[in-house]
């Protein structure tokens, strides 16, 4: 069973990867997009560190609506409604439970990603966001490490794609042959995910 | 990275201070990052509220003042604002007669301001979305985000700002506002790259004597590069584009505003050359020009390039443009 901590835990190794990778993920954003992911989710998820610690939520489910919210509000741009909608959501479907077992995280996060689908329109094959949380929330059912590496086959996958959602998109053809800096963030969150379990087991 | 700033991070809170000190008659909360016409609520005025990511200036705080915008949330640079930001807007315009939001047609925009309208919502206020998309450069909008919203975003602000301002109830000033929109085209060409803050390099790499065409305001390529071509070669090209679509609609032949808009670094003497070539295309294809507005309105930070948008206007929509404004960057009539 999984508690609070075990969500804060993610969260918060989540944010150092994001610190590690902030300069990555802006560098891919640069070719296709706007050249701002990187700094826009560390700002997001410096943020979230500080409500976890500054209001302390005592459940699996308040923790990740709380940084669900502080996404919404710090981040902007389309990552700061999807990745604030994904937690959201997926808190939400946790309930007030005080633990959690991983079928309820599986399924909560199934609800998640699909609140993304619908908020952003798109669908597996676009190049967003959706081409790594898809394929790694498919493989939660087999562990934690089988889905960060399905997320990161899926990040690897968009660069022969073209975009069809999102600043990408006006590029046409010319988005082939990068990687999505959306599918490479969602893949950081679901390898954070991945040790946050294993440090536990 | 040669910039006049402190560092990446305080960009925005700074050009804000500054702003407010510039503008006593704007209200500027730096910590929310709003800028919101002092006199706010006007009563029985509906509110204009827009706003996007920062680097595009003067849009959209300079367009704050009388006659146009009640006010304007400011985002990261190139970042859309968050939805708390543009629902304190709402809340600080709202005179009970509705709050319009005008949005550029970028996932990041319309996601935003639309959990926006829904927290203004259920605070008790009425809220209409008008949402910007003149690109043309965009062509296979059924597959994509559909088209960017770009220069006419001036033109739907100044017109249903006017509407607003005599008093106009909520949902006319709505449908003037759209019907600015379809009424509008534009395109964009680059001449360089622009450089963020945050990235401190440029964001694509355009080789010398080359340009894009079909860019649009965020620094993002656009669609196609060529050699670079005359001042009259791009008026030809940028022209062309956007009457090609426009005909498409309804037979031009009415006369139109035009606004030709540099994106940062074009100095006013290349963007008055440049003018000189849009008006005679626009002359050669038997387009009357009622009024033309140019300098650098929508930007994209240091970008060198221009856009041209061309709205057609009926006597309406030329009456409110012409109706006084007094905002930082727009100004006649008062």
């Amino acid at each position: 069973m999984r508690d609070a901590e075990f969500f804060r835990r993610w969260l918060v190794t989540a944010a150092s990867a994001v610190e590690r990778e902030a300069d990555r993920l802006t560098e891919l954003d640069s070719p296709i997009g706007d050249a701002d992911h990187g700094s826009n989710l560390l700002r997001g998820f410096t943020s979230v560190v500080r409500e976890l610690a500054a209001e302390r939520p005592e459940v699996p489910g308040a923790v990740l609506q709380l940084a669900g919210r502080t996404l919404i509000s710090t981040v902007g741009g389309a990552s700061g409604p999807l990745y604030g909608t994904l937690l959201r959501r997926t808190g939400k479907e946790l309930g007030t439970a005080a633990e959690v077992s991983d079928d309820d995280l599986r399924q909560a996060l199934y609800a998640g990603v699909a609140a993304v689908a619908q908020l952003g329109g798109a669908a597996p094959g676009d190049k967003t966001m959706l081409d790594a949380l898809v394929p790694g929330v498919a493989a939660l059912g087999t562990s934690y490490r089988a889905a960060a590496e399905a997320a990161e086959n899926g990040a690897l996958a968009t660069v022969p794609m073209q975009a069809r959602k999102g600043r990408a998109s006006y590029l046409g053809e010319r988005s082939i042959g990068h990687q999505d800096p959306g599918a490479t963030s969602s893949a950081l969150l679901l390898a954070a995910l991945a040790e946050a379990a294993e440090g536990e087991s | 990275m040669r910039m006049l700033i402190n560092s990446p991070g305080t960009v925005v809170e700074d050009a804000l201070r500054g702003m407010a000190a510039a503008h006593p008659e704007l209200a500027v909360d730096v910590a929310r990052r709003l800028v919101v016409r002092r006199d706010a609520p006007v009563a029985g005025r509906v509110g204009l509220v827009s706003g996007g990511g920062s680097g595009h200036e003067p849009l959209h705080a300079g367009f704050v003042g009388y006659g146009m915008l009640s006010a304007a949330c400011a985002g990261e640079v190139f970042t859309s604002p968050v939805p708390a930001q543009m629902a304190g807007a709402a809340a600080a315009v709202d005179s009970g007669a509705g709050v319009l939001f005008v949005v550029k047609n970028y996932t990041g925009d319309v996601l935003n301001f639309e959990m926006a309208a829904e927290l203004a919502e259920e605070d008790g206020l009425r809220v209409e979305r008008v949402l910007v998309n003149d690109d043309v450069a965009v062509v296979d909008s059924l597959y994509t985000a559909g088209r960017r919203g770009t220069g006419a975003t001036l033109f739907v602000e100044k017109i249903a700002g006017a509407a607003a301002e005599a008093g106009a109830p909520l949902e006319q000033v709505a449908a003037v506002a759209r019907r600015v929109n379809e009424s509008a085209r534009s395109f964009g060409v680059a001449l360089s790259a622009c450089t963020t803050p945050a990235k401190g390099s440029p964001t694509f790499e355009l080789p010398e004597g080359e340009l894009e065409l079909g860019i649009g305001i965020h620094g993002e390529p656009g669609r196609e590069r060529r050699p670079m071509m005359t001042s009259r070669e791009i008026a030809e090209v940028s022209v062309g584009a956007v009457l090609a679509d426009l005909e498409g609609l309804r037979p031009v032949g009415e006369a139109v505003l035009v606004l030709v808009n540099g994106m940062g670094a074009t100095p006013l003497l290349e963007l008055y050359g440049f003018n000189a070539e849009v008006q005679r295309v626009l002359a050669d294809r038997g387009v009357p020009v009622a009024r033309t507005l140019v300098g650098n309105y929508v930007t994209s930070l240091d970008m060198a390039g221009c856009s041209v948008t061309v709205c057609r206007a009926d006597e309406e929509l030329l009456r409110l443009w012409d109706a006084p404004v007094q905002t930082p960057a727009l100004r006649w009539g008062r």
